[in-house]
């Protein structure tokens, strides 16, 4: 294994929430005791995922499709974006959530055709009622048969950012290359587990109405916060580096600009004050547009 | 896997990945079938880390004896047989899959060797025969005793169950396979151009698009 050091004129920090928090906090020095950048303390806090919950099932009349080429169609054809923010004043929860959809005829993958014998005793193949289970030519007539009447409702929403939400750096652990590592304290409020319920209750109804029999993630409740996903599993992390125009309780500007240190930037999911209730890397990738061209004006006026 | 888990595996395995991969504790093993044949140079498109995790599974030491597989492979064919359509489990080399997945996911070895050991059992008990060496009706007869989840006795459980997931890894290795694809008749992932739904299907639902979806969302040709 070989060190570098490299020299730049400016340092941009893309290296996703958790590892720019990392970077900074790891970045100690006489100046910076408390990792560069960080003189408001916020480096690392406020980490938070979006929330998710899901349901799915079978569309009765769905069985025995005609076939055609239908990738796409259920994840980027249909979406529900938040529809109650008119409302919300009648809602126990704060932030709103939105539902991306799956099923149909979707490639094979592992587990494709899992617990048929849940199907084939249940519903009529061809007419005919068939016993649960079974093999051979008549179980493959009921693969084809149920294949692509699935359905699937996933709820995407905005978790709240909380100081109490929060990475740091280990201090007994470190990776291979003898870096410290970070460690992770995060726990949902009431308020997402308040919105999951909310989830829940929309995904049954909208799959009732439509004639869908429920085979999945109808048994959520208090026991589980009504199915919650934990914090980290979809995937969302943000907020660890946040903007704002109050340097004392932000680390970046709106340029996504350090406060503390001109030529130090952060330009990815770190920024984020929230993160709404859509999914992330579009509003990346037009906070990191900005802070380009911000970058090159005052490159431009040698501000930086 | 319980009832519960099963639906999940059958739904989630039916689900978009854009939506429910995010969910998915367990990433879902693409193209498994394919690794199981590991000999030939993996040509596939796939990052260093899975060619090299693929070709350390497929160098570990047999997980299945000769016997074992021979069974697997009798098995598979009853519950995927040749028919009119497509070729049967073994032509699609489900058995290589099924000793391929074991290994990727170990959860699977003590049901599945368990599971062949139970039914190997019972067919001594009545058969004086391991079951590859019964007869084609003595192997039917002990398979309906096993296949069938709402009508199997209370003593059959075990080998339910086993017969339950070796369904399942069938018709997973199947589908997943060139010959499978074709059988269920999965069209995607090939290049093409959204012409909305098909209009015969659109009719056969009592379906139509109106004309602002027409402008908006179907821009070009309907026809091409
Ligand atoms: C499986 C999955 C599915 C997702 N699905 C969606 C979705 O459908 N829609 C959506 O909007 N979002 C989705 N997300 C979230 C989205 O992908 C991320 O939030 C987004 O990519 C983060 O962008 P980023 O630029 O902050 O970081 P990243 O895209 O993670 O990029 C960081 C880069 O920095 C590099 N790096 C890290 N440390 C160093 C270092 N020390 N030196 C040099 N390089 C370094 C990394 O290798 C990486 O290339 C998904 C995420 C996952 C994991």
């Amino acid at each position: 294994m070989q060190e570098y050091q490299v020299y730049g004129r400016t340092v941009i920090l893309a290296a996703s929430a958790c590892e720019s928090a990392r970077l900074m906090l790891n970045s100690k020095s006489q100046r910076y005791p408390n990792g560069i950048g960080n003189s408001s303390g916020v480096v690392g806090k406020y980490l938070h995922d979006s929330t998710g919950a899901d349901m799915g099932g079978i569309l009765p009349q769905l069985f025995d499709r005609k076939r055609y080429n239908e990738d796409g169609v259920g994840g980027m054809h249909v979406y529900t974006p938040w529809w109650l923010d008119a409302k919300k004043d009648k809602l126990d929860f704060p932030r709103g959530y939105h539902i991306e959809y799956g099923g149909g005829f979707d490639m094979p993958l592992y587990g494709f055709n899992w617990g048929i014998e849940q199907l084939n005793g249940s519903y009529k193949v061809k007419g005919k009622q068939k016993e649960a289970g079974g093999y051979g030519a008549s179980l493959k007539e009921d693969y084809r048969f149920f294949f692509g009447a699935s359905i699937g409702m996933a709820g995407r929403g905005e978790g709240i950012a909380r100081e109490d939400s929060y990475c740091e750096i280990d201090p007994d652990v470190v990776d291979k290359y003898g870096i410290p590592v970070l460690r992770f304290h995060t726990q949902w409020s009431d308020y997402e587990i308040k919105q999951a319920k909310h989830m829940k209750e929309t995904f049954k109804e909208i799959l009732t109405n439509m004639g869908a029999v429920i085979t999945w993630g109808d048994d959520d409740g208090e026991h589980n916060n009504w199915g919650l996903h934990n914090p980290g599993n979809i995937i969302h992390e943000a907020g660890t580096v946040r903007m704002g125009s109050d340097p004392k309780r932000s680390a970046l500007n709106k340029y996504s600009q350090s406060h503390d240190v001109k030529n130090l930037f952060c330009v990815d999911g770190g920024q984020f004050v929230s993160q709404a209730d859509k999914n992330i890397t579009w509003t990346i990738l037009a906070l990191s547009m900005r802070a380009s061209e911000y970058i090159v004006d005052q490159m431009k006026k040698n501000n930086i | 896997m319980n009832r519960r888990d099963s639906l999940k595996a059958l739904v989630v395995g039916g689900l978009a990945a854009t939506t429910l991969v995010e969910a998915c504790k367990q990433p879902a093993k693409e193209n498994a079938a394919e690794t199981a044949t590991g000999n030939q140079p993996d040509q596939s498109d796939r990052m260093a880390e899975e060619k090299a995790y693929a070709k350390k599974l497929a160098a570990e030491p047999k997980f299945f004896t000769d016997h074992e597989m021979a069974t697997i492979t009798v098995l598979g064919d009853i519950i995927i047989p040749k028919d009119d359509i497509s070729g049967s489990a073994s032509d699609a080399k489900v058995p290589d899959f099924i000793e391929f997945i074991v290994k990727d996911m170990p959860n699977h070895q003590t049901p599945m060797k368990g599971g062949l050991r139970w039914l190997d059992l019972q067919c001594l008990n009545r058969y004086n025969n391991s079951f590859i060496d019964c007869s084609h009706t003595q192997q039917m007869e002990m398979v309906d005793e096993i296949a069938w989840p709402k009508k199997a006795k209370p003593e059959m459980r075990q080998g339910m169950a086993f017969f339950s997931l070796m369904r399942n890894l069938t018709a997973t290795g199947f589908y997943t396979s060139q010959i499978g694809v074709k059988d269920i008749g999965y069209m995607g992932n090939t290049p093409n151009q959204w012409n909305g739904v098909p209009d015969d299907v659109l009719k056969q639902y009592g379906l139509s698009y109106n004309e602002k979806e027409l402008k908006e969302c179907i821009s070009f040709d309907k026809k091409a």
